[in-house]
């Protein structure tokens, strides 16, 4: 679709397209996200926003406040103590936000999953998820793998029809 | 200084505060009420000189045992180390705080409070320090239930069909 406009562009310079298509183009290809890491999941995550893997070239980027992000990325355990402010943090997302839970801690608890009185098993009891990237932590291409996976819901969205 | 000697100079400057059936042949063990004076006479004898407290950590023995309290001390003057016992009473045990003698002891303290709920006499803010401040319960007793829900989010999941 992206390429589709950029063609339409290049031959007349005016688009016909539907305003759909429009904003889905806009913002599958802006999903910044909120710079925040839990757990050594953060780390691959720094690693794929740095330059080896950039992330910048999918138009994620990291924000340091949740009034400014669209995507929230789960990097790590969740403790019950930390679920209630990831929970409030989401809260303070302007829509549309999207939630990417990645690793094993944030998709079910991981190694977590069945002892223990302190870790959430698995954030999706707290926030709803979009995208879970399995992994342990996952590599810094399995998390560009699930932005690519966000954008492409993204791009199936209808923001503008009306609700039947 | 070996372990007897220092067992000597504390049963000299406070007797009482020996466990008296304890061996103290590989610690020492000491009674809650005193400890406040043999912390004070570690630290100032000049034989003995425990500056630096290395660790402070908590454990329970169990639902029929006491909780205790183990410091491991070391003097960074004559490099000797000594570990210390106490034991408290499993429900409403305390004994007395010496996070003014060693500062190490004080976030410590906190977290045997938070895990065990042994409290600390006279310790200057001794509020939960990992664990939220509406937790319920002290998790790393034996005894202790994990609870269904914290706050409304369920704790522990139920797996029964995933297995």
């Amino acid at each position: 679709m992206a390429l589709s406009l950029v063609h339409k562009f290049d031959q007349d310079n005016v688009i016909v397209e539907k305003l759909d298509n429009l904003l889905n183009w806009a913002r599958s290809n802006s999903p910044w996200f909120f710079q925040f890491g839990l757990a050594c999941c953060a780390i691959e995550m720094m690693a794929a926003a740095a330059p080896r893997h950039d992330l910048e070239r999918f138009g994620a980027m990291p924000r340091a406040s949740p009034r400014q992000s669209d995507v929230m990325i789960v990097a790590g355990t969740v403790t019950m103590k930390m679920a209630t402010r990831i929970k409030r943090l989401y809260e303070q997302m302007a829509n549309p936000k999207y939630v990417i839970s990645m690793g094993s801690c944030a998709n079910s608890g991981g190694p977590y999953w069945q002892y223990g009185y302190h870790v959430l098993k698995g954030v999706d009891l707290v926030v709803p998820v979009d995208v879970y990237v399995p992994g342990c932590p996952p590599r810094p291409e399995a998390l560009i793998q699930g932005i690519n996976e966000l954008q492409r819901q993204i791009r199936e969205e209808t923001p503008l029809r009306k609700v039947s | 200084m070996d372990l007897q000697s220092i067992v000597k100079s504390v049963r000299g400057a406070q007797p009482e505060a020996l466990v008296a059936d304890a061996a103290q042949e590989e610690h020492l063990e000491l009674t809650p009420d005193r400890w406040r004076e043999v912390a004070r006479h570690l630290i100032d004898d000049a034989d003995l000189q425990f500056d630096a407290l290395m660790c402070l950590s908590g454990y329970d023995e169990g639902p029929e045992g006491s909780l205790a309290v183990i410091y491991h001390l070391f003097s960074m003057q004559h490099k000797h180390k000594l570990e210390v016992r106490i034991k408290v009473p499993r429900d409403g045990g305390s004994l007395p705080s010496v996070a003014d003698i060693w500062r190490t002891a004080d976030w410590h303290e906190r977290e045997a409070y938070d895990l065990f709920g042994m409290t600390f006499e006279g310790h200057p803010d001794l509020r939960r320090i990992l664990l939220p401040d509406d937790w319920e319960g002290h998790p790393l007793k034996k005894d202790y239930l994990t609870p269904d829900y914290y706050r409304g989010i369920p704790v522990p999941k139920d797996k029964r069909g995933w297995e």
